[in-house]
């Protein structure tokens, strides 16, 4: 059933008229050719499709476009500023936190939520103390918070490096 | 994925008339099951009534120390409550080991009470399944069920026929149902407070129901009494993170002079609801809080249990998982 509706993505509105049963990813791929995020599994279960929703990080396979609303939607290509690459972007760059790339996206954005869950004290599995004021991003956090986010290439050796560096400069890891 | 409708509304009595009108319709939360479940062409909902942000975000106080947590509180959001983490430690771990970060981001409180099981069989529609086709059999009895139930199931010999063996995946719901919340539902009949150990139903003779709700009720907040006692979660699972659980527990306990004073244990990854454990529970009260005492309180509940040709694994990991988790309570109780 065609619906009309109003995508605002990486700083600019799209109006569209799309199925109701279309995907926030397949919206921005199929329709709006923003290739940033990734299919992976389409079901949540690997964090290629990983964008940010009014600054949190969801899985856009799993989020029909037609609930999103006004909500801004950031893609990965949407955290750098024009010609300029985000933190993230250059940390992953010089950890060669990649292989092949098809998961980036999808972790730089997980990682951008990272660090704003981080920033705003949440707690994770592995928190010892859920009384603790500040959220410190250990090594081990960093596993367990990005856990959403699968890598066939297993990069992870080093993508933790990647994203610990950005959280040390960002204050919330020492 | 069928074609559907999709629909807001003003308030909830606008929400619950849409559903009433639409037999096959169904409530949309954060979507991370349902919309799953419509991909895979096992739920075919004919309209969509979008209620995330239809019912509360809120989470707020009660007179007697507890909270009231609206329907479409984000799980992440309810996890990192600092309320939640200082006076119910427990679901804050529940929440915190379940999913992803994302997952928890979108996911709501009234849509993680209400996740389907994730038994292979029910979500490829090409395989038998009595709960997603009634009739149609069970894949899992004789098939793959190393992750199935051990407990509560309806096995051939029992008063009803087999018809499922399948457990409810929510690690959300196992601490619930420890803590004693009360659902709050909104239904075309009115308003009703279901105590949530009756809200998820064991398979009985009608697998296809895997609570007592009725179409069109929808949840508009989770009451947490007070609780008053140390309380924690554990999950056991194939890998260390992003998996649901083998077997879970949510335990709070309360010493007094060396002896049980007071205490909850539910179990997740066992049955076809969270399974509360009222007969160990029943054992271990004005026990002394010694591992022995809490050994034969899970043997007692443990000895219901008929597991399947592959999962008598979970029967010996459930009695440990018990005992061990109520030692590291009563120690730091003490
Ligand atoms: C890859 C993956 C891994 C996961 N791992 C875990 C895990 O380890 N542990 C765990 O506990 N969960 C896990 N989950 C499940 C996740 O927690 C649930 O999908 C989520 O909590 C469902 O919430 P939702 O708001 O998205 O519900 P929805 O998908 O929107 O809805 C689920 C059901 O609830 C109904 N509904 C929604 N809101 C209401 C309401 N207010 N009143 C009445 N009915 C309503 C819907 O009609 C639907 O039937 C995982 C999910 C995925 C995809
Ligand atoms: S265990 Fe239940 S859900 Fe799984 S195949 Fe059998 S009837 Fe279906
Ligand atoms: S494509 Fe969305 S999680 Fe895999
Ligand atoms: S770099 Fe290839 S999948 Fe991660």
């Amino acid at each position: 059933m065609d619906t009309q509706i109003t995508l605002r993505v990486d700083g600019a509105a799209h109006p569209l008229t799309v199925d109701t049963r279309t995907t926030l990813l397949d919206a921005l791929r199929e329709r709006l050719r923003n290739t940033s995020p990734k299919k992976g599994c389409d079901h949540g279960q690997c964090g290629a499709c990983t964008v940010l929703l009014d600054g949190r990080r969801v899985n856009s396979c799993l989020v029909l476009a037609v609930t999103v609303g006004d909500a801004e939607v950031t893609t990965s290509d949407g955290l750098a500023e024009g010609d300029r690459p985000h933190a993230l972007h250059r940390s992953f760059v010089e950890h060669d936190a990649f292989q092949c790339g098809y998961c980036t996206p999808g972790q730089v954005c997980s990682a951008a939520g990272v660090l704003a869950e981080a920033r705003a004290g949440w707690p994770s599995a592995v928190t010892d103390d859920l009384h603790a004021a500040d959220a410190e991003l250990t090594d081990e956090e960093i596993r367990e918070r990005m856990s959403g986010n699968l890598c066939r290439c297993a990069a992870y050796a080093n993508i933790v490096p990647a994203v610990a560096a950005v959280a040390e400069a960002e204050g919330v890891r020492r | 994925m069928r074609e559907f409708r999709y629909e807001r509304a003003a308030d909830v009595a606008g929400a619950v008339a849409l559903l009433a009108d639409a037999p096959q319709g169904a409530f949309l939360g954060g979507g991370t099951n349902l919309v799953d479940l419509m991909k895979l062409g096992v739920a075919t909902p004919d309209v969509l009534v979008d209620v995330r942000e239809l019912t509360s975000r809120e989470v707020t106080e009660l007179p007697d120390g507890g909270l009231r947590i609206g329907a479409g509180v984000p799980n992440a959001d309810l996890a990192a409550d600092r309320r939640v983490r200082e006076r119910f430690p427990v679901l804050a771990q529940a929440l915190l080991a379940g999913a992803s970060g994302q997952l928890r981001n979108r996911a709501t409180t009234g849509g993680n009470l209400l996740q389907r099981t994730r038994c292979g069989y029910f979500t490829d529609v090409t395989r038998p399944c009595n709960k997603r086709s009634p009739g149609s059999g069970c894949g899992a009895l004789e098939g793959v069920h190393r992750n199935h139930a051990i407990l509560g199931q309806t096995l051939a010999g029992s008063d009803h026929p087999a018809t499922c063996v399948a457990t409810h995946p929510s690690d959300m719901a196992v601490a619930m149902v420890a803590l004693d919340a009360v659902v709050r539902v909104h239904g075309p009949d009115g308003e009703r407070a279901v105590p949530i150990t009756d809200l998820h139903r064991l398979p009985g003779d009608d697998p296809s129901r895997d609570t007592t709700l009725r179409h069109g009720e929808l949840i508009t907040a989770i009451d947490l009494p007070a609780l008053g006692m140390p309380s924690r979660y554990r999950k056991v699972r194939d890998r260390a993170s992003f998996a649901f659980a083998l077997v879970s527990i949510a335990a709070a306990l309360r010493v007094e002079d060396g002896v049980v004073h007071d205490v909850r244990l539910a179990l997740g990854g066992v049955a076809h609801a969270p399974w509360r454990a009222t007969a160990a529970e029943h054992v271990l009260r004005g026990l002394p809080a010694t591992e022995d005492s809490f050994a034969r309180a899970a043997e007692s509940e443990l000895e219901a249990a008929t597991p399947l040709r592959d999962n008598g694994f979970k029967v010996p990991l459930a009695r440990n998982l018990i005992v061990r988790t109520l030692v590291d309570l009563a120690e730091s109780s003490r």
